[in-house]
């Protein structure tokens, strides 16, 4: 039996790499900058966003070949997507499921959006939040970033 | 190796231990000789009348040497140095470190690259603990801080020493009471900090409506930067100004703070009454930085 168009697989799947599922609808992008994978990057990438979800409503899913994330990695994904799933592919078949953890503190991956803060500034140091109940504390200057964490993404 | 970087690190029993110490050395019990053979280098890419001679007052007092970073345009800063070189070298010339710099959270990057002690004395809009404890220890010469009420006027956006003193001051149970001009409020993080230790917070429009029933006035200076233009500056400056008349009928045990250098917001008349502890409140910078000196040489 045919199966109709709008029923089939939107994006493949991969061999070997990970698929990242469960983004909040619209964070794919961001989850590809967080891990700092641009389009000149070797990786082959597959994108979805806005796909049907009956969790979620709508979610994103991001696929990436010939590359297992690291535990480290994957805890920086919960700055923008805490309810995604991370599942480490090997020959078609999923060897691994990880859970994103919210880290205690975040180095280097998000910036200041004070710019009178010395993390902004040019010294050896990189950036430091401390995650708290109500958003992430820079720890040099204490100031709070609560919401739309996606743009301060460096 | 203990470095005072901002008050939020420094827990109740040292906050109590360095205004304890303070005291003691305000009433002449202390070694002239404690810090003798040590040095201290007061970096100061800020201008600083009342932190930087304080505190160069009190390692002199306790027998103790200072180096200075000079001027800021002739030293290595203007060729590009890092702040975190800058520290790198004077940490091998001396035994402690001050600083005072433009940005926000400079003292943090001090204390990672320092091999000596680092004393926050002020960083952009950030943290002056010094400050913060001398404020404490001014209110405490003349009440305990449990409990009291705490009346905040001027601009609390912007003011840091404010926001310090209000921290450490919700560590001990008081009320705070907020009378400012719109758009000069608490910051809201802070506000939420506050809220969260169960800190009560009371905010007002008009001093006369809070002023009778406040232990401690604590006073900061609305800058002009902050307005649009000098007749918009003017209008609300007057509006929060304090004079002998907006004191009437304040509590026996009442006193006016200020962290100075004043402009409009006291009027010199005030000066003369018994309730005015702003010079006071300046003067105990001495002490009490010979109290944080001891804590981090000794």
């Amino acid at each position: 039996m045919k199966r109709k168009p709008e029923e089939g697989l939107l994006i493949s799947p991969i061999r070997n790499g990970t698929v990242i599922d469960h983004i909040d609808a619209g964070e794919g992008l961001s989850v590809l900058r967080i891990l700092g994978i641009t389009g000149r990057t070797s990786e082959s990438l597959s994108v979805a966003t806005n796909v049907a979800s009956h969790q979620m409503g709508k979610k994103d899913i991001v696929k990436i070949e010939n590359r297992e994330l690291l535990k480290e990695e994957v805890d920086r994904i919960s700055l923008i997507a805490p309810n995604a799933s991370i599942n480490i592919i090997r020959e078609y078949l999923v060897k691994e499921k990880i859970g994103v953890e919210i880290p205690s503190e975040v180095f280097g991956v998000i910036r200041c959006p004070n710019p009178g803060c010395i993390s902004n500034a040019n010294e050896p140091i990189q950036s430091s939040f401390a995650c708290q109940k109500r958003g992430y504390r820079c720890r040099y200057c204490d100031t709070m970033i609560t919401r739309d964490i996606a743009s301060y993404i460096i | 190796m203990r470095h005072i970087i901002s008050i939020n690190e420094v827990s109740i029993e040292e906050i109590d231990d360095i205004l304890d110490r303070a005291s003691a050395i305000d009433q002449g019990a202390f070694d002239p000789d404690a810090l003798n053979g040590k040095i201290l280098a007061n970096l100061f890419f800020e201008p600083s009348t009342r932190t930087q001679m304080s505190f160069v007052s009190a390692m002199l007092r306790l027998g103790g040497k200072v180096i200075n970073l000079g001027s800021v345009e002739a030293s290595s800063i203007v060729k590009g140095e890092t702040l975190a070189d800058t520290i790198r070298v004077a940490s091998g010339y001396a035994d402690a470190i001050v600083l005072r710099h433009p940005k926000e959270g400079a003292a943090r990057l001090a204390s990672e690259f320092s091999s000596v002690p680092v004393i926050n004395a002020g960083d952009g809009a950030g943290q002056h603990p010094s400050q913060t404890l001398l404020d404490l220890f001014t209110i405490r010469q003349s009440m305990p801080l449990e409990g009291i009420n705490v009346g905040f006027l001027g601009d609390l956006r912007y003011g840091r020493t404010a926001h310090s003193l209000a921290t450490a001051l919700s560590r001990y149970g008081v009320s705070i009471h907020t009378i400012t001009p719109p758009g000069l409020e608490l910051p809201p993080s802070l506000t939420h900090d506050l809220l969260d230790t169960g800190t009560k917070i009371v905010v007002y429009e008009h001093l006369e409506d809070i002023i009778t029933d406040l232990d401690v006035l604590y006073v900061t200076r609305i800058q002009r930067e902050r307005f649009p233009d000098p007749g918009a500056y003017a209008s609300v400056a007057l509006g929060y100004r304090v004079t002998p008349e907006t004191l009437a009928g304040v509590s026996d045990r009442f006193i006016l703070m200020h962290p100075l250098p004043r402009v409009d917001e006291i009027d010199p008349a005030v000066d003369a009454m018994p309730c005015a502890k702003y010079f006071e409140q300046a003067r105990n910078g001495v002490p009490v930085r010979m109290a944080m000196l001891q804590k981090v040489l000794l």
